[in-house]
């Protein structure tokens, strides 16, 4: 046994505790605490927090009328609360148990129909009771005490003295000489940064290949087919009717950007019909096919007032008139809505002679380059 | 018993103490436990629409844990087999066809539903309410410029939680709700498409969207609100409560409540209160009928399609803003939906976070305040306050002015000219209105402060004359001018505000406190800081001490 540990612990030394805190433990025994009344105690106590109890309104008197009727109501505020989370319980449980069923079906106007109103209502009287209740006690059982603390600045101390530890630290650690360990953790953490969002490069997806944006499942020969995939023929549709078709490919109706509308213009519209620049043979006669998608943010266009001959759409209001290319006239739109060219098959049904000649739906910002 | 005592004495006796002895024993929670209970709250009805955004957060939390044991965050084709007659057989995604699961199959699902919906439009409500107190009442300032930032922050996480909350069902609202949002993000110049692709793999609609806000909802966002509301609530004990000024009340100290029990007892009340709210709103007000909206399909679209309440002025703005496309050299284009909705969002809500820093700079004001103004004697800042929420108003109208336009019979381009005028008119107009309404406010502060309260007792002099007798609040020089100074605390402007009458007497049927008891408690009351005073306090303690009698205005 050539060295001795002479720390306090297993093999020697005094195991004594430290001195304690000071202060309060060395200002007041435990007799002295002893002697105090609870309520010293807390006055006490709240003083080392720096509170001190300005001023104590004490509740309504032991046995006073205000004690009995506050604790009646308070009591009956409870009581009440709990009735009705029972209530609760049994509407929960009890549904299609021994009270009729909770399912609700669209014919019935009868305890299903109730079954939620009446858990929103239970649950909510129970938890609004038992809150007013907790308000009630508080204002009119419990003593009403004006207490005031101090609010605490810094301390000049403390920040000179945590100032010295922090800077006696990172002075030890010499990394302000030492310039190859800072350089080598700069470049270190530069590339752990980047490695850490690398991963996140599995969610870029280029979007210029193979222009998704720009094209859509129309094609040249593509019928025009209604949403239950009937296909469409001249004379199907009453002058100054829309429709909305989609291309006929599977799935068709559920694209997102081939929704398109087949409007049979009347004899007037026709007369006054103004097509975009290079689209004049896009029309079939007195028909006229506008993709659904606006312009501005993609919404479909959906209410169509023939007698103004414009379509309007519900989410930002934008206008197009359907005479003149749907061209927009008021609103937030800034394009016409795309026009699909019209032809008709051997069978005489409609189909498209191409797809869309720009980008269906919301502008972006190469949209003029593809 | 007492042979055996080597303990110390006063260790308690109590099978309740002795636990309390044990527990402290092996983790000392004692100071910290007495310093908590002891810390005192200001006591004001304002000071608790931040505690109702927080209660309103737990809410959600719980509803939400509940609903996603039942959700399907997938956009797979299924078709429609519940119990919901009219939609049977159509085909829709997993998520549409969960929710309408949760909705009629669910043993109170449905209920649950509502109140998840419920509690999200009063969590950004009581935000939006809590940021407008802090702002009219300077509470942002010096120290607290940076829970301010954190606040503002967490509203706009609020405002995402929405949106990828209300998108989830996929039934045919929130996935229009969807296409504009996917509109929104293409509108971006440069980085439009590329981000686009990033968050919807691919083209509109694609398959995973609604996964990915399935996450970004339940989640990445709420684990991020969760620890800003820690970070907000341990800034704001270190730092501790503001409070209005009034007697007592310094730079340097907090005067009201402890926090147990008075102040631990009114906010468990709380608690319990907007929960019960919630639940009532939950189960008696429909909110959201997705089965009447049907599953999402890109060609149609309901009329009136709005958002949720606090998506509105985004969309009003949207609404009004002109077809102004900017077509750049090269063809390239910035779309004309990129200005109202990433551009005013971003600087109204960047304007909104830095404008401590801003008002800081402005007013050279860099000295820390724990005591709050009142709106009327700060009226540049109470004007630009009221300037901006006109704005945000105006806007959150204009999304519903094909509403307006239809139930007021006005047509739908007269309203979205009212709009576009008013919105660079109305806020000027409002805060010229403030900036007056503010300084006649102070200005009456000031008249009854120098002559005294209205007493309504009109005396004719010996010359003829007739006079209303005034009431001083305090002291008065040789001219019968109040010396009282303003002290940026309300002002008594009425004889029952300083105690012209007495309290009436307790009881609906009959009396149940001694009108004795009354009178004693009034004189109680004069010392000041009474509790029920403090939002009547005067610039000095209480009652005047002289000056107490009627007097005639003799100058």
């Amino acid at each position: 046994m050539s060295t001795r540990d002479t720390r306090p612990g297993s093999t020697g030394g005094a195991d004594v505790p430290g001195p304690l805190y000071g202060g309060p433990d060395d200002d007041y025994t435990p007799e002295q605490l002893a002697a105090m009344s609870r309520e010293d105690l807390d006055r006490l106590g709240a003083h080392y927090d720096g509170v001190e109890i300005l001023h104590v309104d004490p509740g309504p008197a032991p046995g006073s009328t205000m004690e009995k009727r506050a604790v009646r109501q308070v009591g009956l505020v409870f009581a009440l609360a709990g009735v009705f989370a029972f209530l609760f319980v049994v509407v929960y449980v009890g549904s299609g148990w021994f009270l009729p069923d909770w399912h609700w079906q669209i014919t019935e106007n009868g305890w299903s129909a109730l079954f939620t109103p009446l858990l929103g209502l239970t649950m909510g009287l129970a938890m609004g009771l038992v809150g007013i209740g907790l308000v009630l006690f508080t204002k009119k059982l419990l003593p009403h005490e004006t207490a005031v603390q101090d609010k605490h600045d810094g301390s000049h101390f403390d920040r000179v003295t945590a100032g010295a530890t922090l800077v006696g630290g990172f002075h030890n650690s010499g990394l302000a000489r030492r310039k190859l360990i800072t350089r080598s953790l700069g470049f270190m953490a530069a590339g752990l940064g980047l490695m850490l969002i690398m991963p996140l490069g599995g969610l870029i997806k280029n979007p210029n290949k193979g222009n998704p944006l720009g094209t859509t499942e129309w094609a040249k020969g593509v019928r025009l087919v209604r949403n239950d995939g009937t296909p469409i023929r001249p004379g199907d549709q009453q002058p100054g009717s829309l429709e909305t078709v989609f291309p006929a490919v599977p799935g068709g109706n559920r694209q997102a950007d081939a929704a398109t509308m087949l409007i049979r213009l009347r004899p007037e519209q026709v007369e006054s019909l103004t097509p975009r620049q290079g689209q004049a043979d896009f029309a079939f006669g007195e028909y006229v096919a506008y993709s659904k998608i606006c312009t501005h943010a993609g919404c479909p266009v959906s209410l169509y007032e023939q007698e103004t001959s414009r379509i309007l759409c519900p989410c930002h209001q934008s206008q197009f008139d359907v005479t003149q290319g749907a061209k927009p006239v008021f609103g937030p739109a800034t394009r016409p809505l795309p026009q699909l060219p019209l032809e008709l098959d051997d069978e005489g049904y409609f189909v498209a002679s191409s797809d869309y000649i720009e980008a269906v739906g919301p502008t972006y910002w190469n949209r003029e380059r593809i | 018993m007492a042979a055996r005592t080597a303990t110390a004495p006063g260790t308690p006796t109590t099978k309740l103490g002795k636990t309390a002895y044990e527990l402290d024993d092996r983790i000392i929670v004692a100071p910290w436990l007495r310093r908590t209970l002891n810390k005192v709250y200001p006591d004001h009805w304002s000071f608790l629409l931040g505690e109702i955004a927080l209660y309103s957060f737990i809410i959600l939390l719980l509803s939400g844990t509940y609903l996603t044991f039942f959700f399907d965050a997938s956009m797979r084709e299924v078709v429609y087999n519940g119990s919901y007659a009219p939609l049977r057989g159509v085909e829709m995604s997993a998520a549409y066809d969960s929710a309408l699961a949760l909705s009629f199959d669910v043993r109170g699902g449905l209920f649950m539903r509502q109140l998840h919906h419920w509690a999200a439009l009063l969590f950004v409500a009581s935000i939006v309410v809590h940021l407008l107190r802090i702002f009219f009442t300077g509470a942002f300032r010096r120290p607290r410029e940076t829970n301010w930032i954190i606040g503002v922050v967490m509203l706009v996480l609020a405002l995402l939680m929405g949106v990828t909350g209300y998108s989830l069902p996929d039934d045919l609202l929130s996935g229009t709700g969807l296409r504009i949002i996917s509109a929104i993000l293409l509108s971006v110049p440069v980085i439009g498409t590329w981000a686009h692709f990033a968050v919807f793999n691919g083209d509109f609609v694609g398959e995973q969207i609604i996964g990915r806000f399935y996450i970004v909802h339940v989640l990445l966002i709420p684990a991020i609100l969760l620890a800003l509301i820690g970070l907000h609530l341990l800034i704001l004990v270190k730092q501790k409560h503001t409070q209005f000024p009034g007697a007592g009340r310094t730079e340097h100290n907090v005067v009201g409540n402890r926090l147990f029990p008075t102040f631990a007892a009114k906010a468990t009340g709380l608690v319990f209160v907007v929960f019960g709210v919630c639940a009532l709103l939950g189960g008696l007000v429909q909110i959201n009928p997705i089965w009447l909206w049907g599953p999402y399909n890109p060609a149609q679209v309901s009329s009136a399609s709005q958002p949720d309440w606090y998506i509105g002025f985004l969309d009003g703005s949207t609404r009004l803003f002109p077809p102004w496309d900017i077509n750049l050299p090269g063809d390239y284009t910035i779309p004309a939906l990129f200005w109202p909705t990433v551009v005013i969002a971003g600087a109204m809500f960047t304007v909104l976070a830095l404008y401590p820093i801003i008002e800081r700079k402005l007013t050279g004001d860099t000295a820390s305040h724990h005591l709050l103004q009142r709106p009327r004697d700060v009226p540049v800042r109470t004007s630009l306050g009221a300037m901006a929420l006109a704005f945000y108003v105006w806007l959150w109208m204009s999304g519903g002015n094909d509403v307006i336009a239809d139930k007021f019979d006005i047509s739908l381009n007269a309203m979205t000219w009212v709009g576009r005028i008013g919105i660079v008119v109305v806020p000027p107009v409002v805060y010229l209105l403030t900036y007056r309404i503010c300084l006649g406010l102070q200005q009456h502060d000031r008249e009854v402060l120098e002559h005294g309260i209205e007493t309504g007792v009109i005396r004719r002099l010996p010359s003829g004359e007739f006079i209303e007798v005034h009431q001083p609040l305090g002291p008065v020089d040789s001219h019968g001018h109040g010396t009282l100074a303003y002290g940026g605390a309300p002002v008594p402007k009425r004889m029952n505000h300083i105690g012209g009458a007495r309290r009436a007497i307790r009881g609906f049927f009959k009396p149940v406190e001694e009108p004795s008891q009354v009178e004693i408690e009034q004189r109680g009351e004069g010392r000041g800081l009474a509790p029920g005073e403090s939002d009547r306090e005067l610039t000095s303690s209480g009652r005047p001490v002289d000056g107490g009698r009627p007097q005639e205005p003799r100058d």
